[in-house]
């Protein structure tokens, strides 16, 4: 058992981290379309019908708000279920059940009735796909009191976010940049002690401006950080992790060093995460600032057609060009 | 409407029927509203003279608790209250049909089901008074807190099913272990997707759940023609399940439909549908104003199927209880009336910092930091007046 490393995809990372789940605690179940017998569109639950049995693993009827609302009485039975929405822009007919009964029941109860659910969603552009296959809907749950919002950036991550997500007792949105899933393998340690599941972290250091990140976007920065590093500027790249609650006192403590900060995601900036991020920003490092916190996102208009959508996602070049405008402030 | 030979054959109304003021021939009924005991092929049932006045005291105390809330809500005490007067026979016939392991999804109306579970009234009272959102553990009680939001506890139901399914406790054949779910909701809820998702599911995962909807005719003002132009009990069939209608008046009827479909779904045969034919006699709730868009005639011919005065007409009839039997009820309706008074004026209002440590089983930093601001905010006013 002890030093077991290997090399895994984002995809096989969170394979690896609901099979851990699975083994820990006979009360987690897994609810989708499809994650059965395929195990998945994108084969996130490969193999984990065949293991655990039907009825741990169960293919759903096609009805989103089916899913979820069922998942609500299996939690208030006692299990914890961890249910897949198969795309981001198919999780609205679910939109009621979360904000009105998944959010609500701890609160509504008195603390009487626990939601220890998972709703993991597929999230994020850029995989060519049609309509309602590549959004960003995070802003939109951030916003509900007595829901949880975290996303993985990358395989590690995916491994021990999982696992922590359905540990907890809180219902947990738990966000999966989708075009992440089959891209490169990263060395996963079992044995490392992971970081608290609502924690941000720095993944690259840095003193001229700071970068705030999550998801799909993570890797983007990194990429214009290296960039950037070759033209003599140094940025420091926060990949956020978790959305709400957010965990701001590393960004400050950056802010307060460099002065600057950008933030980039894939959602539409008006009233983004950005907008929040900015604000608190503002009220903790207000003396601190060289230049207004600014953000790179998706345009104010639907996600386009896939032929546009390197255009209308935050590239490498657009989060230089608002580095640029911050250093120039 | 005017029928059109279409090829799908006759008018849907000439085939569905029936008119809303008649259950029609397919309702089942025990006990005429003239308070005759009638006899079912399927359904019948025997009840002992103590049964006849349990049922009989539970509607009359829960009309009571009814008749109260309103009058607090008139008195300004309660922001609103959802009446049931008129759906007594359908409460108290499934609430006595459930057992311990049983579970209970109520809507916001279930007041009846609520007494059978033995809950506190007061508890229902706190609700509308705004006080809280429920004031019971529903582990305690095996019956949920209301859910205002039409229909969406149908699925909550099913999941809450599923997991009896994955516990054992489902056709085992032990009386005392296996268990099963009711579902509450109204014909209106009936055109609610989650309501058909639920259907949907219950069928797909042969569900120990039983759908019992209170068709009391009317969704705020809109009609049950606006909901269906079919008898409600017949879209389980379309879902894979039968379904059936009761005279939801007929408290016997009723718990004798409801008992039996529990039992099938304890047994581990799955979901059935009950519509509980019944009439909305007050408002929708104290907000609403039904003279706008309905007929006193509707009304007083449904004040002729009354589901207490038939049972007391049963009773009397049969010599099942004595006078001192009714003596007694009336007294225990007024200290129960008097107890709802007197408990509702003295409940105390909630206090504003309780909110913050409800939201999440573990509290985010971000909302500690607020509840501590706002403790902050409220103890500077401290001593100012």
């Amino acid at each position: 058992m002890a030093g077991t490393t290997s090399k895994v995809t984002l995809a096989k990372g969170l394979n690896m981290g609901l099979r851990k789940a699975m083994e820990a605690d006979d009360k987690v179940l897994l609810m989708g379309e499809d994650v059965g017998k395929l195990g998945g569109v994108f084969r996130i639950t490969d193999g984990l019908q065949k293991d655990f049995g039907e009825d741990r693993v169960i293919d759903s009827p096609l009805a989103e708000s089916g899913i979820v609302g069922t998942a609500v009485g299996m939690a208030m039975r006692g299990y914890r279920p961890v249910v897949e929405i198969q795309f981001d822009g198919f999780v609205y007919p679910a939109y009621d059940q979360i904000v009105c009964q998944v959010a609500k029941l701890h609160f509504r109860s008195q603390g009487r009735i626990k939601m220890p659910m998972v709703i993991r969603i597929p999230f994020g552009g850029g995989i060519g796909a049609v309509e309602h296959h590549s959004e960003s809907p995070e802003a939109q749950f951030a916003h509900t009191p007595g829901l949880k919002v975290v996303t993985c950036s990358n395989p590690v991550d995916g491994y021990w976010m999982i696992q922590q997500a359905i540990a907890h007792d809180d219902p947990v949105i738990f966000l999966e940049p989708k075009r992440q899933y089959h891209a490169e393998k990263t060395e996963l340690d079992e044995d490392a002690t992971p970081a608290p599941l609502f924690t941000s972290k720095v993944v690259r250091p840095g003193s001229d401006a700071t970068v705030l990140a999550y998801g799909p976007t993570v890797k983007t920065a990194m990429k214009a950080a290296e960039v950037a590093a070759g033209e003599g500027t140094s940025l420091e790249v926060i990949d956020l992790r978790t959305l709400s609650p957010l965990d701001l006192d590393p960004v400050f403590a950056s802010v307060r060093r460099t002065g600057r900060a950008v933030v980039v995601h894939e959602a539409h900036v008006n009233l983004g995460l950005g907008s929040e991020i900015a604000a608190r920003i503002t009220e903790e490092c207000f003396y601190a600032l060289e230049a207004p916190v600014l953000r790179v996102g998706g345009f104010d208009t639907p996600y386009p057609a896939s032929r546009l959508e390197e255009e209308w996602l935050p590239d490498l070049d657009r989060v230089l060009d608002a580095v640029d405008r911050s250093l120039e402030f | 409407m005017t029928h059109q030979d279409t090829g799908f054959g006759p008018d849907l109304v000439e085939v569905f029927g029936p008119k809303h003021e008649d259950g029609g021939p397919e309702l089942i009924q025990l006990l005429t509203p003239e308070g005759e005991r009638v006899h079912h092929p399927e359904f019948d049932m025997e009840f002992t003279a103590e049964e006849l006045r349990g049922f009989y005291r539970d509607m009359v105390l829960v009309r009571r608790i009814d008749v109260e809330a309103t009058a607090l809500q008139r008195h300004g005490e309660l922001g609103i209250w959802a009446q049931l007067l008129g759906q007594e026979a359908a409460q108290i016939g499934a609430g006595r049909a459930v057992r311990p392991n049983d579970f209970v999804f109520p809507t916001y109306r279930e007041h009846g089901v609520a007494w059978c579970r033995g809950l506190d009234p007061l508890h229902l009272i706190s609700l509308f008074r705004g006080v809280d959102h429920g004031g019971w553990n529903p582990h305690d009680h095996n019956f949920n807190l209301y859910t205002i939001v039409i229909g969406a506890q149908t699925l909550h139901a099913v999941g809450y099913a599923m997991g009896m399914q994955r516990d054992g406790v489902v056709g085992t054949g032990d009386p005392d272990r296996d268990a099963a779910v009711l579902a509450h909701f109204g014909d209106g809820a009936s055109s609610q997707g989650d309501v058909n998702e639920s259907f949907i599911f219950a069928a797909s995962y042969n569900a120990p759940v039983v759908f019992f909807c209170q068709n009391n005719q009317w969704a705020i003002s809109e009609p049950i023609e606006r909901q269906s132009r079919i008898p409600l009990y017949q879209r389980a069939l379309g879902f894979g399940f039968p379904g059936v209608r009761v005279d939801g008046n007929d408290v016997l009827a009723t718990y004798a439909v409801t008992q039996a479909a529990l039992q099938r779904a304890r047994d581990g045969q799955g979901p059935s549908m009950i519509e509980a034919f019944t009439y909305r006699m007050g408002a929708h709730t104290t907000t609403d104003d039904p003279t706008r868009y309905r007929l006193s005639a509707d009304v007083e011919s449904w004040k002729l199927k009354d589901p207490i005065s038939r049972l007391e007409v049963y009773i009397k009839r049969n010599g099942y209880a004595d006078d001192a039997f009714f003596a007694d009820l009336a007294e225990e309706a007024d200290q129960l009336g008097h107890a709802l008074r007197e408990g509702t004026k003295a409940m105390p209002d909630p206090k504003p910092l309780d909110i913050f440590d409800r939201v999440y089983a573990e509290i985010t930093p971000e909302l500690a930091e607020q509840r501590d601001a706002f403790t902050a905010y409220l103890s500077s006013f401290e001593g100012s007046h």
